[in-house]
């Protein structure tokens, strides 16, 4: 039924071309800063960074995994942060088609959101991510990996932890912008750096920040990446249309790679 | 196979988003709206899990903040609850400016597609243009 939907959609595109409709008028000011803003939608996923990455050429993924992290961290912001991070480097091996890799990672993503103490539903997920790993089903596994993401924050929600869930968010972004940036840093070509221009989206997770708890904004971890969010909301922030240097993302990949060093350190819980 | 894992996928995303009870104008708004956001993932988009949903009245429309990246193709589609209402969506730039996009309309469903420019933030209003309030979903996909 989606399938023979599908066909027809794209059939009707194909011979439907440009807008019909006359230019809507433009927002207004009140419009733009009353805009609904959510953890769900406004958030970008690492697979779709990921798949502007891959436009100019296929990057060698399998160059961008990390060594395992430690699974015992004992602090619930750090392992929020790190679970956002895994779910990333799912991210990552799906992108490189590594079925064993994903695998790997599904199996540390399940670990960590066990510590989290995330519903039942969230841990069969594992066992989906292992089926679609065997099938190659590559697609679904980028699908299955944000459903996985948006299970365990549904999970948080419910069982009122719910500052814990941009930290999740948080963790997968910074640790797909140290991807990127990486990549883009090594290889030089203005067109991808431009991908990195997301001065807003940082904007947004400082506010989500802010809005935490004070017990947990005031954690040394939460706090130093919170304080390391304002330097680098200005690093992202290109002029519209320009594109970064090369030196520019340098600045950003350093930035955001101190920032996985402090999430993903040991003994932690600062 | 891969469409019964897809279907199977989305079914486990509707009981994933919300953990109140739905009303039966939430529930057909959601199914509307990936019953198209399918076709689009049949031409290589994917489709993000997490969506908008809301009551909207034909004289206020909702205007929901994205953050995108250049280099990728977006659909924004959306859908009343209601089969009878038509909604409307339209994307602006961070401005505020209307964006140019191709276009998809049809009764109670609407979708934009374009390719950004520049990445950063853009805003996709959904508008109700007829009848009494009614849920309205939104949902995106990329490529």
């Amino acid at each position: 039924m989606i399938r023979r939907n599908g066909l027809a959609l794209v059939a009707f595109l194909s011979l439907a071309q440009a807008a019909p409709a006359a230019d809507p008028a433009p927002l207004a000011a009140e419009q733009i800063a009353k805009a609904i803003r959510s953890d769900t939608i406004s958030i970008p996923s690492p697979g779709e960074l990921f798949a502007a990455l891959t436009k100019p050429g296929k990057p060698n993924w399998s160059t961008q995994y990390r060594p395992p992290i430690p699974s015992t961290f004992k602090n619930r912001a750090q392992i929020a942060l790190n679970l956002g991070g895994l779910i990333a480097d799912g991210f990552i091996a799906v992108e490189a088609q590594d079925s064993q890799q994903v695998k790997n990672t599904g199996g540390d993503i399940i670990k960590m959101a066990r510590a989290l103490g995330v519903s039942e539903k969230v841990l069969s997920r594992g066992n989906s991510i292992n089926e679609f790993a065997e099938h190659n089903d590559w697609d679904v596994l980028q699908e299955e990996l944000e459903a996985t993401q948006n299970e365990v924050k549904s999970s948080m929600q419910s069982h009122s932890d719910q500052d814990l869930i941009i930290l999740v968010s948080l963790g997968g972004w910074i640790r797909g912008t140290q991807v990127v940036s990486g990549v883009v840093a090594a290889n030089f070509d203005a067109r991808t750096a431009k991908v990195l221009r997301q001065p807003a989206l940082v904007s947004y997770i400082r506010t989500k920040l802010n809005d935490m708890s004070p017990e947990l904004r005031e954690q040394a971890l939460v706090k130093e990446i919170s304080d390391q969010l304002a330097n680098l909301e200005k690093l992202v922030e290109f002029p519209l249309g320009a594109a970064p240097t090369v030196e520019d993302v340098k600045k950003v990949n350093a930035a955001v790679s101190g920032l996985m060093q402090d999430i993903q350190s040991k003994g932690e819980a600062k | 196979m891969i469409l019964l894992t897809r279907v199977t996928l989305c079914v486990c995303m509707f009981a994933a988003v919300s953990l109140r009870a739905d009303t039966d104008s939430e529930v057909n708004a959601r199914k509307n709206v990936y019953d198209l956001a399918g076709a689009f993932t049949n031409d290589g988009f994917k489709l993000r899990d997490g969506h908008w949903l809301g009551t909207l009245k034909t004289s206020e429309p909702a205007v929901v903040a994205v953050n995108l990246y250049s280099g990728n193709e977006y659909w924004f589609a959306a859908s009343a609850g209601d089969d009878s209402r038509r909604v409307i969506v339209e994307v602006y730039d961070e401005t505020g400016k209307p964006v140019a996009a191709e276009r998809y309309d049809e009764n109670n469903r609407s979708a934009a597609g374009f390719s950004p420019q520049n990445s950063g933030q853009y805003f996709v209003a959904v508008a109700l243009a007829n009848g009494d309030p009614t849920s309205v979903c939104l949902v995106y996909s990329y490529k």
